[in-house]
C-alpha cells in the first residue's frame, strides 16, 4: 500500500471536482461540437445552455449523494486546473463489482496528445483498488476508432458486438462493449 | 395486416396492471431462484404496495418508452409472467427485451418462446424497431435455448459480470435483427 500516491494527480492532467460557477459556459461550447457528441452517446446531439448544463451538473451531484452508484470527475491540465473533459464511473453494482466508464476530452485543441490515457490510468486504478470493482465495462461505437485505440491499449478486450445498434449519417453500425477484469489490470500495471 | 399483435399460441399480452402486478412480483420475487435467473441486482424482498407505487409511477410517463405486457395463458387465462420492450434511444431502432415467468409450472412449456415470438412482432412491425437485445446470464441455459429459438444470436460475453453464490459467471449478449427476424 502506498497512500501517498495520489488517485488524482497524473503526470500532466489530474481528476477533480466539479466547479459549478466556471464550468457550465465551457461545457456548453463543447456541446456546439456535434461530431464530440456524437462519439460520446447514442443520444441525439444537441447544444446545451450553460445554464442547463448548470442544472445537470446539480443533478449529478445529487445522484452521487443520493444512489452512491456514481462517480463523476472533470479532467484538468496541471498545474492551472484548465477544464478539458470529464471521466466518470457509471450504474456500479457492488454486489457484482461491475461500473461502466466513460470519458471525453470535450476541449478540442487539447485531443490527441495521450490526455484521454493519462485520465483512464488514473480511472482504472480508483475503480479497482479504492471503489475495489471486478471489472470494467466500455461501451464504444464502432465509428469512433480513438476510443477503441485508447481502451485496447489500456488492456481492454473486446467483449461483445451489437451488430447494426446504431443508426448515423444513414447507416447501421456496431456498438462494441469492452471489458477489463481487475486481475488483468493488475497484471499490467505491476509490469 | 395482423389485427392480432398481442396474442400468440400460447399466450397472450395484457396491459400493465399496477394492483395485479404489485401483488404477483411481490409473491414471485420470494423465489429467489427465479429472481436470480432474471436480475442483475441483488434479490430483495418488496412489499405489493411499493411495487404498485413505482408502477403508477412508470404509467404516467408522457411519452412511453417502456412497453410493459402482462403474460397470460390462453388457455385458462392464467397469468404467469410478465415481458418487456424498453427503448434506449429511438434515433437507433435499438430496444432492450425482458421476460420472466414467475409461476415455475409454466417453465420449460414454451410459453416464453412464445411470448417472445409475440413481442418481436410486436418490435418490428408496430414500433418499427431495427434490433432488438437482451442479457442473460451463461448459467440460464434454459433462457438461452428459448432466445436461440425465437431467432437470437448470442453476440458477445461479459466475462465475470456476476458474482453470486461466491462464484463469478458471465452475461451473455444477444440480438436480433429485423431482417433475421423476417427471414
Amino acid at each position: 500500500m502506498d497512500i501517498s500516491k495520489s488517485l488524482y494527480e497524473g503526470e500532466r492532467i489530474c481528476l477533480a471536482h466539479i466547479d459549478h460557477e466556471k464550468d457550465p459556459e465551457i461545457e456548453s461550447k463543447w456541446t456546439h461540437d456535434a461530431a464530440y457528441l456524437r462519439m460520446l452517446s447514442p443520444e441525439p446531439a444537441r447544444p446545451l445552455s450553460a445554464a442547463k448544463l448548470k442544472k445537470q451538473y446539480e443533478a449529478i451531484e445529487k445522484e452521487m449523494e443520493e444512489k452512491r452508484n456514481l462517480f463523476y470527475f472533470t479532467i484538468r491540465l496541471r498545474p492551472d486546473d484548465r477544464l478539458i473533459g470529464f471521466a466518470r464511473l457509471d450504474w456500479i453494482e457492488w454486489t457484482n463489482g461491475n461500473g461502466y466508464l466513460r470519458m471525453g476530452i470535450g476541449e478540442a485543441e487539447e485531443r490527441g496528445k495521450g490526455y484521454g490515457t493519462e485520465a483512464l490510468q488514473l480511472l482504472m486504478r480508483y475503480a479497482f483498488h479504492e471503489l475495489n470493482l471486478h471489472r470494467l465495462t466500455a461501451v464504444v461505437p464502432e465509428y469512433n476508432p480513438v476510443a477503441v485505440h485508447i481502451v485496447q491499449k489500456a488492456g481492454f478486450t473486446e467483449e461483445v458486438r451489437r451488430r447494426q445498434a446504431l443508426d448515423r449519417d444513414g447507416r447501421r453500425w456496431d456498438l462494441l462493449h469492452f471489458g477489463i477484469l481487475r486481475q488483468e489490470w493488475q497484471a499490467r500495471s505491476e509490469q | 395486416m395482423n389485427t392480432d399483435l398481442f396474442r400468440g399460441e400460447l399466450v397472450r399480452l395484457t396491459a400493465e396492471e399496477p394492483e395485479l402486478a404489485g401483488k404477483a412480483f411481490a409473491r414471485w420475487d420470494r423465489d429467489s431462484e427465479y429472481y436470480r435467473l432474471l436480475d442483475m441486482d441483488p434479490s430483495q424482498l418488496w412489499s405489493p404496495k411499493k411495487i404498485k407505487e413505482w408502477i403508477e409511477k412508470d404509467l404516467e410517463k408522457e411519452e412511453p418508452n417502456e412497453f410493459f405486457f402482462h403474460m397470460h395463458t390462453l388457455e385458462g387465462d392464467h397469468h404467469i409472467g410478465f415481458i418487456g420492450l424498453f427503448v434506449g434511444a429511438w434515433s437507433h431502432r435499438d430496444a432492450w427485451v425482458g421476460i420472466g415467468i414467475g409461476e415455475r409450472n409454466y417453465w420449460n412449456n414454451g410459453y416464453g418462446t412464445d411470448a417472445m415470438r409475440v413481442i418481436l412482432r410486436y418490435g418490428f412491425t408496430e414500433l418499427n424497431l431495427h434490433r432488438v437485445t437482451l442479457g442473460v446470464f451463461a448459467y440460464n441455459q434454459r433462457a438461452i435455448r428459448s432466445y436461440e429459438k425465437a431467432g437470437f444470436n448470442v453476440e458477445g460475453r461479459e466475462r465475470d459480470r456476476l458474482h453470486r453464490d461466491g462464484e463469478r459467471a458471465d452475461c451473455l449478449i444477444m440480438g436480433i435483427l429485423r431482417e433475421e427476424w423476417q427471414g
